[in-house]
């Protein structure tokens, strides 16, 4: 008896400090669920698990009272593994958001799964529009880039080039689909068309018979479809047979920082792509890649900047709703503008994207290159209005 | 334009001949495991791991100690060889009286860690490895271009199968080895070390795999998965093959691979699960194998 009135005591002493009784069990919690072993595992990997104790390193370590703590976990690339994952966060050790999500199809399962829950998902590491598409959610948020962006980006340079007639090898996956037929849709509108595809599984090391269909195409425009390691080994492979001095050009719809890095300039030298970040973009950026560097012994692509971006925006969102309640949380999310490291005067919309600037890069040659990670020339700045899908048009039901 | 199928016959051409390179790479790997298997009755789930341990050996000593691609070519199978003498000394040798899924679980460890380590400490983007300036460029065959690297590759395949199938079938070594698998104890009798024997077969099967390795660097990138991806597809060519079968491990190594090729033509979509369909029609038909003895 005497032990339930002491508990009830306690609890109305707890109580009575506004800020810590609004933050459920006293902690916020992160998860940071990606691809650690695969094909993704340096595209995002323990690296966005460093971005995103950075950010919270840099808030301080508490918001609203609360302690913020970081947990991560390796999804393998299965939606199920992810799902089984995300659940456990959810309801045994009392995760709050989940981040990152590499991978569409994990992208998806995880963000209906929270939508349920009513919690939050901010996902950095897919690509696919459908997440703020027809299957977007009042909870779900889609933040460093998207397959839109993507077609925007390469495929509009590639075509303003002359590149009306594409071939696609297309990872066979909700990924691939997505960035092809996104890219498939621009090119079209442009005046171009698609002469042909190839799908291939995810994970693959050789990719010389696409790559031979590719040739035989008639295309002028071989678009990989496809990312991490696979993009790597078709780059790499595309230049053994002869496909850029055959007359082709090659457009990697997904390719970052990190797999330039693993690829060599050598191979990789005169690749146009499209990220949302680069560590020399400004001052600012420059020395938030140091201080990474610093951490990690490597430079942060848009993926790992994305997530210390989305980490900080969410707890920024705390502290304005004063609660980490679902709903609370959202709806500061919808409306608070995002400026950091990553985003300058980026917005979220009605169906969850954030819209911010994308950047038309070349890979820089070996000679360009004046130091290790030096590796882009900024080609153009794509404003987020024209990069991302304009959310009227996106089909989601959230937006009247 | 002459077609088969509604397919042009260059083009099958084309895809018949890279068939025949991913078959190059299946038969010297399948090859080491049929071995491995059939002189020690081991199942060896590392092989993956010492294939992508030959590609990262190679690339180790080209960016540290300079050594180029020829000499890597046969320094790496040395150099891995003797870390798989190792391994058999230390520990696999432990397992050989046990139950033979003690040695399929030890090595399936194994490669496990051993690809855990190297992506700790290399990332699984991988590391580029170019191919030695004598085989740079491609040739043009009329219907393709082929690049000279990949000529090579199935050149040195063949003359490395063929010499590790003559050393085993042909020569007094390779009796002596398949004397001391049917009975140990007689053959120690005669004077044979044979543990020594299990020792240099199990590194001369890791061998092939780092050699396999090394030869594949050039081709893909230098990733610690590059093992796991396709040592099952090597599995499969072993059992459709018949397990232990030294010659009906290369054979089926480079059929399979040219049954892969026809299937990106018609249906890429089925290209990774045709090895798998044809060993199920395999294994109801001829449980032993293409090759195999019994059953």
């Amino acid at each position: 008896m005497n032990r339930m009135l002491a508990a009830s005591l306690a609890a109305l002493v707890m109580g009575a400090g506004p800020a810590l009784a609004q933050i459920s069990d006293g902690v916020v919690k992160i998860g940071i669920l990606n691809d650690q072993s695969g094909v993704y595992a340096d595209f995002g990997g323990r690296w966005s698990y460093e971005a995103a104790l950075m950010a919270v390193e840099d808030f301080g370590g508490e918001v609203a009272g609360a302690k913020i703590e970081v947990v991560t976990a390796d999804h393998q690339n299965k939606p199920d593994v992810a799902s089984n994952i995300a659940r456990q966060w959810y309801d045994v050790d009392k995760v709050d958001s989940i981040m990152e999500l590499t991978s569409s199809s994990v992208g998806l399962a995880v963000q209906g799964l929270s939508r349920d829950l009513k919690k939050i998902t901010i996902n950095t590491g897919a690509a696919t529009t459908e997440l703020t598409g027809a299957q977007c959610s009042p909870y779900g948020f889609h933040w460093a880039y998207d397959t839109h962006a993507l077609a925007v980006g390469t495929g509009g340079a590639l075509v303003e080039q002359g590149g009306d007639k594409w071939f696609f090898i297309t990872a066979d996956y909700a990924f691939g689909y997505s960035l092809e037929e996104n890219t498939s849709n621009f090119v079209k509108e442009k005046g171009g068309q698609v002469v042909g595809s190839v799908r291939h599984p995810l994970a693959t090391t050789d990719f010389s018979s696409f790559l031979l269909q590719a040739q035989a195409s008639g295309a002028n425009v071989v678009g990989f479809a496809n990312a991490g390691l696979d993009t790597a080994n078709a780059i790499k492979q595309a230049a053994e047979f002869g496909i850029v001095e055959g007359g082709q050009k090659i457009a990697a719809l997904l390719f970052t920082l990190a797999e330039v890095h693993g690829l060599g300039l050598e191979a990789a030298q005169g690749t146009t792509l499209t990220e949302s970040f680069y560590w020399k973009r400004d001052e600012e950026s420059e020395k938030f890649g140091r201080r990474y560097f610093e951490r990690t012994g490597r430079m942060p692509s848009m993926n790992h900047t994305g997530v210390y971006s989305a980490v900080t925006q969410y707890l920024k969102a705390i502290q304005q709703a004063g609660t980490d309640d679902g709903d609370a949380v959202s709806k500061a999310l919808h409306e608070m503008p995002v400026n950091d490291v990553f985003a300058r005067e980026g917005r979220v919309a009605a169906n969850g994207r954030m819209i911010t600037d994308v950047y038309l890069m070349q890979v820089k040659t070996p000679a360009e290159s004046t130091e290790p990670w030096d590796y882009y020339n900024v080609l153009a700045t794509i404003p987020g209005d024209q990069a991302f899908m304009d959310p009227a048009r996106s089909g989601c039901p959230l937006v009247q | 334009m002459e077609t088969i199928f509604g397919v042009p016959v260059v083009a099958l051409y084309g895809q018949l001949v890279l068939g025949l390179i991913n078959g190059s790479f299946y038969a010297l790997l399948s090859l080491g495991l049929a071995v491995i298997f059939g002189l020690l009755r081991v199942i060896n789930f590392a092989h993956g791991a010492q294939f992508m341990l030959g590609a990262f050996t190679a690339w180790l000593l080209l960016n540290h100690l300079g050594v180029g691609y020829w000499f890597a070519l046969i320094l790496t199978p040395l150099i891995v060889g003797l870390l798989g003498a190792v391994i058999e000394r230390t520990m696999l040798r432990r397992l050989y009286a046990a139950d033979p899924l003690y040695g399929l679980l030890f090595t399936f460890g194994l490669a496990l860690v051993l690809e855990g380590i190297f992506r700790w400490y290399f990332g699984a983007a991988g590391k580029p490895y170019t191919p030695p300036s004598d085989l740079q460029g491609a040739a043009n065959l009329g219907f393709m271009r082929l690049p000279k690297y990949r000529i090579w590759v199935i050149v040195a395949s063949l003359i490395m199968c063929l010499s590790v199938w003559a050393l085993i079938e042909k020569t007094r070594l390779g009796a002596t080895l398949r004397a001391a698998t049917e009975n140990p104890t007689l053959v120690q009798a005669f004077g044979v070390n044979v543990p020594l024997l299990l020792t240099f077969t199990y590194a001369l099967g890791v061998g092939l795999a780092a050699f396999a390795g090394v030869l594949a660097a050039p081709i893909q990138q230098v990733s610690p998965l590059m093992g796991s991806q396709i040592i099952i597809i090597v599995f499969a060519v072993v059992v459709v093959g018949g397990m232990g079968s030294i010659m009906g491990a290369i054979v089926t190594g480079y059929m399979l691979g040219l049954a892969e090729a026809l299937t990106k033509v018609y249906y890429a979509e089925a290209s990774n699960i045709v090895i798998f369909v044809i060993m199920a029609v395999v294994l109801l038909v001829k449980p032993a194998g293409l090759f195999g003895k019994d059953a």
